[in-house]
């Protein structure tokens, strides 16, 4: 899945900048995706990740910015001539025409025969495990069935850009996991770029390469899923891969949060982000002695379950959500409004900069 | 339109008149008596042929000022529609037709008796003014190359002109048979036709769009109009009063301005 | 859940017309007016039935003048919904799926010959397409066309008048229709063109048959426009409802029968058309 950088072809892949002007809205993104790479745009709802899409595909106009594909100017093109393939959130596979004849649709369109265009459509078909299926019509078909279909009609265009916007989102919590366990498969094969579009960080660090974060029409931050995970950069992405995020000023070995000076393993000066796990923060009745680490005091906000332990709401110098057993919490007896100890340890508190 | 409106008052009119009717039976003492049975109704309905739409208006308009207090109604239209509606039961008490044949269905009904011939229509040759095909008479319209509207057969001015022409024995292969006379003219001001026969009292109705030729052979093919006072007429001995003024001198005068010949 | 057949319709995909469900009671503010609509709609049918005269009903039949008009107003009517589709369905097209100025006053234009009275209709016709004309004097004089008293006229004058129904109801079914999937046809390459072909027609395909239905219903029912613009000569501009109107000037039972006639053929044709696409939609 991840391929090194380096096998990417000169003026290869997608480059683009976009920016769509919008009465209330403005889009303004950069994209950088080699072919063969998979890159997964997160952000919360009505950030605009959507409208990128259809800014590649040509569905929304430019207002400035422009899209180079393979080295070829692609803005300049009308949606029918920019071959790329696009899976929508609901699929949209033509409810008149049955699998095959979906699949076959964009070959069909590109001037192919019947019989060559059904060909084709016939092995895509079989690549998505749904050769037995191809008389059937849209509406005879089960979510995780459409969704495959949908991707091989955007694949029998042999696209060179492939987008998928939330492909998972419209299945049941069961098909998502062997569907996405096989997009993934099929997005490993396909040599293009390829732009996904995700509220679900999961499913973004499963399919994709790379992670870009977009909130209220800008990229806040980007990189490999490991990056973003352990380096998050906007209370966002913190929530979405489950730290506490701070933003203070480091001198070295300290980062100043607000009044509460934490100690970090990193090393960092001037403004800084200080991140750490709910998992990390240990709770204690009273001031407990022993190892360095980070120590304030806390009210208890709230108390929540969470999975199979339970997690603290904190307020205090900073706020903070801690995970707890639910055993710890009987034997801590923990209740809203509670005065109680807080503790992370140092190795456990990430720095860097902001 | 206005004929589809024109029936529901009439059967409007004729719920009223049963319900009032009811009501003065069980009452018969009463010295106010029922419309049906006085002589001094306030509402008269006259049925007329459209063509008679201009003279009649203007004779009804002279008998209210005559007859203070009464407001003369009309219904023009089509005779055989009139005639129907009539047979159907419509209150009217004056009936005036463009042809003995449709009045005959009303008196065959024993809706009314002893029609009187009040006007005469007579055909005329209706060509647009500046007269392209240059007709100047009938045997022109047998011309292939001129393009002529007719009255259908079935209403008194098709009639009419099939009669003239077998007079004058010649064969005219119209274009169009036209439902109604108005429609006949309407295409000859539109210049969409060359020639066309309508009635004297139509082209003389249509100002200077349309000029009228007279033909020799129209004598053959003149259209009488009877009136008859109706049997039922509601407004009883008023009806008998217009019809009177119809055949005076004075609806004469009328008649005659408007282009008919009176008897 | 059997084995031998695979495809299994997914939970909330069932089509509207498998509703199935336990049948409540009908609520009767719906039903009491339904009846009354209906009997309203069908009484006029039974009075001409009742008054319709049997015992000579086949020789009125057998009139050569009879069955020639019949066969006029289907030809006329069907030609005149042909035109309508090649020229209705792309101009619902275009007030549904473009955007320029004036379109809410184009949409508004279209339902024109609606309010309009036929007859008054019928002479707009002859201003325009007449031998005087501003159009149908430059049709005689460079071609030597003239449409007026033909049978082409008669297409044009029931085209006229039942566009509207055709346009409306395919406009609305272009609304009703998600764009999205012309927009998902775009994008695997397909022409304008071919996406109006392959995706929204299909789509849109039952809203242009009701449209078509109406205006052709429409179409073979049309009196007014047709006799002031086309005229009224048997066999080649005389329809049924001309036959009719003129047979109730003279033979009121005549008349009868003609309706009869044109009800009962436009009944048949229109429930076989239903059947057909019933069956295959």
């Amino acid at each position: 899945m991840n391929r090194p950088v380096q096998d990417r072809p000169p003026h290869g892949g997608l480059h683009a900048r976009l920016v769509v002007e919008r009465p209330a809205f403005r889009l303004d993104v950069e994209l950088e995706v080699a072919a063969g790479e998979v890159v997964a745009l997160l952000g919360p709802n009505g950030a605009g990740k959507t409208t990128v899409l259809r800014a590649l595909a040509g569905l929304t106009g430019l207002t400035g910015g422009s899209i180079t594909l393979d080295g070829r100017p692609l803005h300049t093109l009308p949606t029918e001539h920019r071959r790329i393939g696009m899976v929508f959130q609901d699929y949209l596979l033509f409810p008149h025409l049955s699998a095959l004849d979906n699949v076959a649709f964009g070959p069909r369109s590109d001037g192919a025969s019947k019989a060559e265009a059904r060909r084709t459509a016939g092995e895509l078909l079989e690549r998505v495990g749904l050769a037995e299926y191809a008389a059937v019509r849209p509406g005879r078909l089960s979510g995780g069935q459409a969704q495959r279909v949908a991707l091989a009609r955007a694949l029998a265009v042999r696209p060179r850009l492939l987008l998928l916007d939330e492909p998972l989102a419209a299945l049941d919590a069961h098909t998502r996991l062997e569907i996405r366990a096989q997009l993934r498969r099929h997005l490993a094969d396909f040599d293009g770029a390829t732009v996904l579009v995700t509220h679900d960080p999961l499913e973004a660090m499963v399919l994709a390469d790379r992670l870009i974060v977009v909130e209220h029409g800008s990229v806040v931050q980007q990189g490999t899923s490991a990056e973003v995970a352990r380096r998050p950069r906007t209370d966002y992405v913190a929530r979405l891969v489950g730290l506490n995020l701070h933003r203070g000023h480091g001198d070295g070995a300290h980062v100043k949060v607000g009044e509460l000076l934490l100690s970090a393993s990193d090393h960092v000066e001037g403004p800084a982000f200080v991140a750490f796990a709910p998992a990390a923060v240990a709770l204690y009745r009273s001031r407990p002695d022993g190892s360095p680490r980070n120590l304030w005091r806390a009210r208890i906000d709230g108390i929540e379950r969470h999975g199979d332990n339970v997690r603290v709401h904190l307020d205090g110098p900073i706020t903070a959500s801690a995970d707890v057993t639910p055993a710890a919490v009987a034997d801590l007896d923990l209740s809203p409004g509670q005065e109680i100890w807080a503790a992370v340890k140092a190795t456990e508190t990430h720095a860097y900069p902001a | 339109m206005s004929r589809d409106l024109s029936r529901w008052t009439a059967a409007l009119a004729l719920t009223l008149a049963a319900v009032s009717g009811c009501g003065s039976g069980g009452n018969a003492a009463t010295s106010t008596p029922a419309p049906a049975a006085g002589g001094n109704a306030r509402e008269l309905t006259v049925f007329a042929a459209a063509s008679l739409t201009g003279a009649f208006t203007e004779l009804g308009e002279a008998f209210e000022a005559a007859h203070p207090g009464v407001s003369v109604k009309f219904n023009f239209g089509s005779s055989a529609t009139l005639a129907q509606q009539i047979i159907q039961g419509a209150p009217a008490d004056v009936f005036a037709a463009a042809s003995p044949a449709t009045m005959k269905t009303v008196t065959d009904a024993s809706l009314a008796a002893a029609p009187t011939v009040f006007a005469r229509n007579r055909l005329r040759i209706a060509v647009p003014a500046d007269n392209p095909a240059g007709v100047d008479e009938l045997e022109d319209l047998a011309d292939p190359e001129v393009k002529v509207a007719l009255c259908a057969a079935q209403v008194p001015c098709g009639a009419a002109a099939v009669k003239a022409l077998e007079a004058a024995g010649l064969k005219v292969t119209p274009v169009t048979l036209e439902q109604d006379v108005k429609a006949t003219l309407t295409k000859v001001e539109l210049g969409e036709v060359d020639a066309a026969l309508v009635y004297a009292t139509d082209v003389l109705a249509s100002g200077g769009e349309v000029k009228g030729i007279d033909f020799p052979e129209a004598d053959k093919a003149i259209n009488d109009y009877p009136v008859a006072a109706l049997a039922k007429a509601p407004a009883g001995p008023q009806a008998q009063r217009f019809v009177d003024l119809i055949l005076s001198q004075q609806g004469k005068d009328v008649l005659t301005e408007a282009g008919f010949q009176t008897p | 859940m059997t084995t031998a057949t695979p495809p299994v319709s997914a939970p909330g995909r069932t089509s509207g017309r498998e509703r199935g469900g336990v049948p409540g009671r009908l609520p009767w503010p719906l039903v009491i007016p339904a009846l009354i609509g209906l009997a309203f709609l069908v009484l006029p049918l039974a009075g001409l039935l009742v008054r319709a005269p049997w015992s000579t009903l086949p020789q009125r039949l057998a009139e050569p003048q009879v069955l020639q008009a019949l066969r006029l107003s289907l030809v006329t009517a069907t030609v005149a919904t042909a035109v309508c589709l090649l020229l209705g369905v792309p101009l619902a097209w275009l007030l549904a799926r473009t955007a320029f100025p004036g379109r809410r006053l184009i949409r508004a234009l279209v339902t024109v010959p609606l309010v309009l009275p036929p007859v008054v209709g019928g002479v707009a016709l002859l201003l325009v397409l007449g031998r005087r004309g501003l159009i149908g004097s430059w049709l005689e004089a460079a071609f030597g066309l003239s449409l007026p008293f033909t049978t082409a006229g008669v297409v044009v004058a029931e085209a006229f008048v039942a566009m509207p129904f055709l346009v409306i109801s395919v406009e609305g079914a272009l609304r009703a229709a998600d764009a999205r999937f012309e927009e998902a046809a775009a994008t695997l390459g397909a022409s304008r063109w071919t996406v109006f072909r392959r995706v929204t027609l299909p789509m849109i395909a039952p809203g242009v048959a009701a449209g078509a239905v109406l205006c052709w219903a429409r179409a073979l029912g049309e009196f007014g426009a047709t006799i002031t613009f086309a005229g009224n000569f048997p066999g080649t501009t005389q329809t049924m409802p001309l036959a009719v109107y003129l047979a109730l000037e003279t033979e009121p039972e005549a008349a009868v029968v003609l309706s009869l006639v044109l009800l009962s053929v436009s009944v048949v044709i229109l429930a076989g058309l239903r059947e057909r696409w019933v069956s295959r939609i």
